[in-house]
């Protein structure tokens, strides 16, 4: 058995002749004899490596494997396998040795069977190639004959074609003639007939053959024949050009013949020009005097369906024409056009912006974009596009101004009425819709330019530059920039004493501005930008920055109020306390009226702004507390302040006092600007009526009960006015520097008790 | 002491002095004459007792050192206001202070001479030394002669001291002194007609047109009167929204005007086009009580509020110095200030130099010294006086 084992390798001459292992089954096999030719067409490397079964390709004890030793091979299945098992190898070797054997002979014998059948068809070929050969000569000498034959043919008709081609030229040149010589009659005929359009065609067609054998003298006599009646066609068609009233048309068609005669163009260019103007200012006119004197004049309508038909189809015709004739004539006849078109069509803007001016109204710009639709002239159509922006922006500004009047009514007939509360937020927001309505308009009357069946919206100008700049810029930035300005010159106006403008006109402007800063300015933009599809890269003002102007102004409106109601206020109490002669005062019994009118006018003002503005934010305290505190504190300060007064010794102790008291409270800053809230609104212009309220204090003389007047109103004040405000301190800290002035102010000050400070107080 | 008076001693050119004259209705009045040595920074004080009453106005004679006028308010059972003229010694001096006559407070001016050991001892006298207080001399009453009153009073700011104006109720009184003595006379009055109560709240002398002009102001109204005829010439109406409080005259230019007023504005006037102002300054958050020119240097605008604050402004656009001035062909030795006056090439512009927020109560006064150009003073109403100088880059700038 071993020597069985060691005999069947020994044949084998490379590993792919090794049987299989143990393991080796039916498909194994067949891969394997796949392999072997692979390893006779060199590819053994790469397929052996490739081998899923081998799983190291080093390893010589694989019989597949490129390394496979066979001494290797043996030793191992001696060494790992009993007995039986190597005879069970070595019989499943020999019987694939000769399987592999019968499958090498099948092989080899069906590849000598396809070399032997291919000899054949070869040698089947080469005959045929033979035969084609002798065939492909034969057609090369019937192509020879052909050819000659052709040549000879062609010599012998040459003569007669020659012959027939110059009769054929000679009867043309003879029609030609009869043509030239039967042309006068013919032009003759045609303008007897009228027929002026033929007549400048055989014109055209005979001159310049006239023109080349005039030198002939028949010929000559012809020309001349044809230029006289030429020129008669000329003149005729002149004639007919000069009178004129048979329309543009028809001129125009005279002037295309004129020109097709020869006639200078730039002469006919100007002349007609000149006609066109004739009748457009006719036109014109007639449209002037329909503008007449006399105010009731059509409706605008039919004006601009007049002017429209007439005026602006004329035009359209005279260009249209113009640019179709005189299109030889290069840019200096197209200026020359524009210019006329210009002249004319400032004119005619000029007289309908009159009539639209009469009306009023805004114009209805669905008519006057139609009709320039038909306008061919670009530059006209953007004037006239930035025209209708500027009236409609001035029509907003009067919309705006004329609102904040009804508003002004408004807010002056219910006084005179005796009624309080016009409900200013009613009136804002009619203010507020008024505007934006107009707007809205505005828009939808200027968006018919850009509407897609104009032809001219098309053009870069009005998809671009008008929409952006014009639209966007001019239009909606440009009036809420001249709302703000309208709104900061009421601030502005110099000199009045709290006059002019009313303090509830201001409250309302300035909340106006504020809702455009926080909504409507966005919300106007937005709109803006969707029905005009901007396009245009040029830079635009941001929302960001109106809304910044429009806050500014809203800001600047009602820091103008809260010193107007401020001044109002200070005036009462200067006055009240300048009249009054404080030295011979009697002992008070009352709180002064002027006081309470103080506090009625400020609840007064509380609740107007109260209408607009929300609360704000006040420093917490509740109402008991406060009040307990003031007269606590108000009554043990007092005290303190005064009792140094008694003792000439210590003359300084009073500013001490006061000045470390100073030391712990924070400058007041009188006129600050204030927020946006109710709050601060009446802390401001409570501040300034208090301020005032101690500088007059200061400048005047107080007597004992001078002095105690003064405390009972600031007492009074105290107890009315802290709840306006945002830190009640501020209230204590300013009437206390009041009473403290006045005493200071007073040669012999005895204060009153607190007590009864606080009976007169309730009492009144 | 409460304070509202204050003023430069016009005729002082050498020292750095002040006057300012207290307020109380309890105590003896007094003017404080207060002398600042610039170089050890020391302030010295005199006394002056002005026991006539509280003193509400002060102006000193701008020839003779010695003399002052006070409008000053008197309390008391005399029924007759007087304006005084003292003197101290050979300073004259004008306050004006307010009487009351049984239930009436007047208001009158006089002229006073401050006493002449005042001089030598004030320089010596230790700072606080309380050195006894002089009494001033009475030179005269500037008697308003049952006009009401006196609500201010001016020297001609270049005669010889002997003329004087006072503001008594709705009259202008120009008064002439008498040499050397103590006689004022009447020399011609104007007065003010209209509706309603009219009052004169403030005026200036014009030191231009050979001191002729005399400025006012009433109510919100600027008036300009011709002290020849005692005929306005001019009226700003309704120059501020409120009460105008004060005027200044622009040393150097003749036309201009600067008043400030309750509506927390300075405007500055050309009085030959009195419908506009030329310029509006508005930085003060009260009413500005105190407007005054540098007296050499008129870009340089001081004003005083009740806001508690003072600000110099820097009025360049207006002033009389041209802009160009300040081309340099100077030996800047230091680099510093040589890269101070490259920025200052810059054309400059109006702005505010400094806001000086010392005071703690209303400022009622401010004024420049006579003495040294880049010095002034501020009084409040608690009395405080703080004196400050021109920031030193500015005051480079402006020489250089």
């Amino acid at each position: 058995a071993m020597a069985a084992a060691a005999a069947a390798p020994g044949p084998g001459s490379g590993p792919g002749d090794s049987p299989e292992g143990p393991e080796a089954e039916g498909p194994e096999r067949r891969r394997k004899a796949h392999g072997m030719l692979k390893l006779y067409y060199g590819l053994s490397e790469g397929e052996a490596a490739g081998r899923p079964s081998g799983p190291d390709p080093l390893d010589p004890t694989d019989l597949n494997g490129a390394h496979f030793d066979p001494e290797v091979y043996l030793d191992k299945l001696r060494r790992e396998c009993p007995l039986a098992q190597l005879m069970d190898s070595e019989t499943d070797m020999v019987r694939q040795i000769r399987a592999l054997d019968s499958d090498m002979q099948t092989l080899v014998y069906e590849n000598y069977n396809k070399f032997i059948s291919a000899t054949d068809t070869i040698r089947k070929m080469k005959n045929d190639f033979r035969k084609m050969e002798d065939e492909m000569d034969r057609l090369a000498t019937n192509m020879a004959v052909i050819t000659d034959f052709s040549a000879r043919i062609s010599a012998t008709l040459q003569d007669r074609h020659e012959r027939i081609t110059k009769l054929a030229g000679v009867h043309a040149l003879l029609r030609k003639l009869q043509f030239l010589f039967e042309l006068p009659s013919r032009l003759t005929k045609c303008v007897e007939l009228g027929a002026y359009g033929q007549a400048v065609r055989y014109q055209g067609r005979a001159r310049a053959v006239l023109q080349q054998y005039q030198h002939l003298p028949s010929f000559r006599a012809i020309q001349d024949d044809c230029q006289v009646i030429t020129a008669r066609l000329a003149q005729q068609l002149r004639q007919r050009f000069r009178e004129g009233g048979s329309g543009a048309p028809e001129q125009a068609e005279c002037v295309e013949l004129l020109l097709a005669l020869g006639e200078p163009a730039e002469e006919l260019c100007e002349e007609f020009l000149a006609h066109a103007r004739g009748r457009l200012e006719e036109e014109l006119r007639s449209l002037e005097a329909e503008l007449g004197p006399s105010p009731p004049a059509p409706d605008v309508l039919e004006f601009t369906d007049h002017g429209g038909s007439g005026f602006v189809g004329g035009l359209c015709q005279v260009a249209a024409a113009y640019q179709e004739l005189f299109a030889a004539q290069g840019p200096a006849g197209a200026d020359k056009l524009a210019a006329f078109a210009r002249e004319l069509g400032s004119r005619y803007f000029a007289l309908v912006e009159r009539r639209l001016a009469q009306e009023q109204g805004s114009g209805d710009n669905s008519l006057l974009v139609r009709a320039l639709d038909r306008f061919a002239a670009t530059e006209i159509v953007e004037r006239v596009a930035r025209e209708r922006l500027g009236h409609h922006l001035q029509g907003l500004q009067a919309a705006f101004l004329g609102s904040l009047t009804d508003v002004r009514q408004a807010l002056a007939a219910p006084r005179i009425a005796g009624k309080e509360g016009p409900g200013l937020a009613e009136l804002l927001a009619n203010v507020a819709s008024s505007i934006l309505s107009h707007i809205k308009a505005s828009l939808a009357s200027v968006h018919l330019f850009t509407a897609k069946e104009v032809s001219f919206s098309n053009k870069p100008y009005f998809r671009g530059e008008f929409c952006s700049q014009g639209v966007r810029e001019s239009l909606i930035v440009g009036f809420i920039r001249s709302m703000c300005q309208t709104a900061q010159s009421f601030c502005d106006s110099p000199g009045e004493k709290g006059g002019a403008t009313p303090p509830a006109l201001l409250l309302l402007l300035s909340r106006l501005c504020l809702d455009y800063e926080t909504a409507t300015i966005s919300y106007i933009l937005t709109l803006t930008d969707e029905q005009f599809l901007v396009q245009d890269q040029s830079p635009v003002t941001p929302v960001s920055t109106l809304c910044a102007e429009a806050r500014e102004t809203a800001r600047r409106l009602l820091t103008h109020y809260v010193k107007v109601q401020g001044l109002v206020i200070s005036q009462m109490l200067r006055k009240s306390v300048e009249t009054r002669d404080w030295l011979s005062t009697l002992e008070p019994r009352n709180v002064r009226a002027v006081m309470k009118r103080v506090v009625e006018d400020t609840t007064a003002i509380d609740v107007q702004v109260g209408l607009l503005y929300e609360e704000g934010v006040r420093k917490a305290q509740s109402s008991d507390s406060s009040k307990r505190t003031f007269s606590v504190y108000s009554s043990s300060r007092q005290q303190g302040r005064y009792a140094p007064s008694y003792t000439p010794s210590a003359p300084m102790d009073t500013n001490l006092l006061s000045n470390i008291q100073k030391l712990f409270s924070e400058r007041i800053d009188v006129f600050s600007p204030v927020e946006f809230n109710k709050v601060s609104v009446l802390t401001g212009i409570i501040k300034i009526s208090l301020k005032t309220l101690l500088e007059c204090v200061r400048l005047r003389t107080f007597g004992r009960f001078g002095l105690q007047q003064v405390q009972v109103d600031c007492h009074f004040l105290q107890l009315y006015l802290w709840r306006f405000v945002a830190d009640e301190e501020l209230v204590h800290l300013l009437l206390d520097e009041v009473v403290a002035s006045a005493a200071l102010r007073c040669p012999d000050p005895v204060p009153m008790e607190p007590s009864v400070v606080e009976v007169i107080c309730e009492r009144g | 002491l409460q304070a509202r008076a204050l003023t430069p001693q016009t005729a002082e050119t050498d020292a750095i002095r002040f006057l300012v004259g207290t307020q109380s209705l309890k105590y003896d009045n007094q003017i404080h004459v207060i002398d600042f040595d610039d170089e050890n920074n020391i302030i010295n004080k005199n006394v002056l007792l002005h026991q006539v009453g509280e003193i509400w106005h002060i102006s000193a004679s701008p020839s003779d050192k010695g003399v002052l006028a006070t409008c000053y308010n008197k309390r008391g059972l005399e029924t007759d206001a007087t304006c005084a003229l003292h003197a101290i010694d050979r300073e004259l001096i004008l306050t004006l202070a307010v009487s009351s006559a049984d239930s009436k407070v007047v208001t009158c001016a006089a002229v006073w001479r401050m006493p002449l050991e005042l001089e030598p001892g004030g320089q010596d006298s230790p700072e606080d030394a309380a050195s006894p207080a002089h009494a001033l001399e009475l030179l005269c009453h500037l008697e308003p002669a049952a006009r009401g009153s006196t609500a201010c009073v001016a020297w001609e700011p270049a005669g010889d001291g002997k003329r004087v104006i006072s503001l008594a109720d709705n009259h202008i009184l120009l008064w002439d002194l008498q040499e050397s003595s103590s006689q004022a006379m009447l020399a011609s009055s104007a007065s003010l007609e209209g509706k309603g109560q009219l009052k004169f709240t403030t005026g200036r002398w014009s030191p231009h047109h050979n001191c002729s002009q005399v400025a006012t102001a009433n109510d919100t109204a600027i008036r300009g009167w011709d002290t020849r005829t005692m005929s306005q010439i001019y009226c700003i109406e309704s120059a501020h929204g409120q009460l105008v409080r004060d005027l200044d005259f622009n040393p150097n230019k003749q036309y201009y005007l600067a008043s400030c007023g309750d509506d927390c504005k300075v405007k500055f006037w050309d009085t030959r086009n009195v419908a506009e102002p030329v310029k509006t300054l508005e930085e003060h958050s009260h009413w500005v009580w105190n407007v005054r020119y540098n007296h050499s240097h008129d870009q340089l605008v001081l004003t005083g509020s009740s806001d508690s604050r003072v600000i110099l402004s820097n009025m360049v656009s207006i002033s009389s110095e041209p802009f160009g001035h300040l081309v340099d062909d100077d030996d800047l030795s230091d680099q510093e200030e040589r890269r101070l006056e490259e920025k200052s090439q810059e054309p400059p512009q109006d702005s505010v130099i400094a806001t000086y927020e010392e005071h703690e109560d209303s400022v009622y006064a401010v004024d420049w010294s006579s003495a040294d150009p880049w010095l002034f003073a501020s009084l409040s109403y608690d009395g405080r006086l703080v004196i400050n100088r021109v920031p030193r880059a500015l005051k480079y700038h402006i020489l250089l």
